[in-house]
C-alpha cells in the first residue's frame, strides 16, 4: 500500500499492521528517512516536499512491482510525506515483510534506492532567510544502478 | 493538451499549468518545448536546461516522444525525494 500524505506516521503502527493475520511472515524490514542537516547548511530549519499527484503513486507502484518480481516478499508499505517538515521529522517509511529476512532486507533497500531516483518528489531546503531546491545527487543514481548488475 | 510544471521549474516560470488548444505543428515533446520557448524569457532559458525531465501521461518519456492532443505533458527537474 502506498500513502502520500502531509500527516506524520507511526512506525510501530505500521509494524503491527504487517503482523495482523499474516502467520506466514517471519521477517519485517523497515527504513525511516528523516529531515537532517545538509552538508554545510547548519542553518537549516526544515524542508518543503512537493510531488506530482498521480504520477508519484504510479512510479512507486512500479518500483514495488519490480521488487515483487525479484524477491519472495509478502507485503510492502510505502509512506512518503509532502508539505513542510521540520528538522528530524520523519519523511519516508518503507517496510517489507517476507518469510525469511534476506528477501525483506534486499527489497527494502531496492525500493528505497529506486524511490530516490524514479519517484517524482522534490525537496526544498528551508532556512530562516532563504529556500533552495535540492540538487540531484550522483551517489543516488549509482546506488540504484548497482541493482542492474 | 495539458502541460504541467513542477518544483524549481514551476517557480522559475511562475506557472504550474498551461493548456494548448491548438497543437498544429506539435508532434513531439520537443515541439512543446519549442512552442513554449517562443515566448522568450524566462521560458526559453528555463526549458533549454539539459537536466529538465519530461513525462507523458504520467510515464517518463523523452523529448523525442510523440505527443497527442489529449495528453498530459509534464516538465520537471531531476527528482530528490526520500
Amino acid at each position: 500500500m502506498i500513502s502520500i500524505q502531509e500527516a506524520d506516521f507511526n512506525v510501530q503502527d505500521e509494524m503491527d499492521a504487517f503482523r495482523t493475520d499474516c502467520p506466514n511472515i517471519g521477517a519485517i524490514c523497515c527504513f525511516t528517512g528523516l529531515v537532517r542537516e545538509f552538508g554545510d547548511r547548519s542553518d537549516l530549519t526544515g524542508m518543503f516536499l512537493e510531488h506530482y499527484p498521480g504520477m508519484t503513486e504510479k512510479a512507486l507502484q512500479s518500483i514495488i512491482d519490480q521488487a515483487h518480481e525479484r524477491w519472495p516478499i509478502n507485503q510492502v508499505r510505502v509512506i512518503h510525506r509532502v508539505g513542510e517538515l521540520k528538522m528530524s521529522d520523519q519523511i519516508v517509511f518503507v517496510g517489507v515483510s517476507s518469510a525469511h529476512r534476506e528477501a525483506s532486507f534486499s527489497a527494502c533497500e531496492f525500493i528505497m534506492d529506486y524511490l530516490k531516483v524514479d519517484a517524482p518528489f522534490w525537496k526544498k531546503e528551508l532556512t530562516s532567510s532563504s529556500s533552495d531546491w535540492v540538487e540531484e545527487k550522483g551517489t543516488d543514481q549509482k546506488r540504484a544502478e548497482r541493482w542492474k548488475k | 493538451m495539458k502541460i504541467l510544471f513542477f518544483a524549481s521549474l514551476r517557480e522559475r516560470l511562475q506557472c504550474d499549468q498551461e493548456t494548448f488548444n491548438d497543437i498544429t505543428g506539435i508532434s513531439t515533446a520537443q515541439d512543446v518545448v519549442d512552442r513554449l520557448s517562443e515566448r522568450g524569457a524566462p521560458w526559453d532559458t528555463a526549458l533549454e536546461n539539459g537536466k529538465i525531465l519530461v513525462s507523458i501521461n504520467q510515464e517518463m518519456a523523452s523529448l523525442n516522444s510523440a505527443v497527442n492532443a489529449d495528453d498530459e505533458i509534464a516538465f520537471f527537474p531531476p527528482v530528490t525525494g526520500g
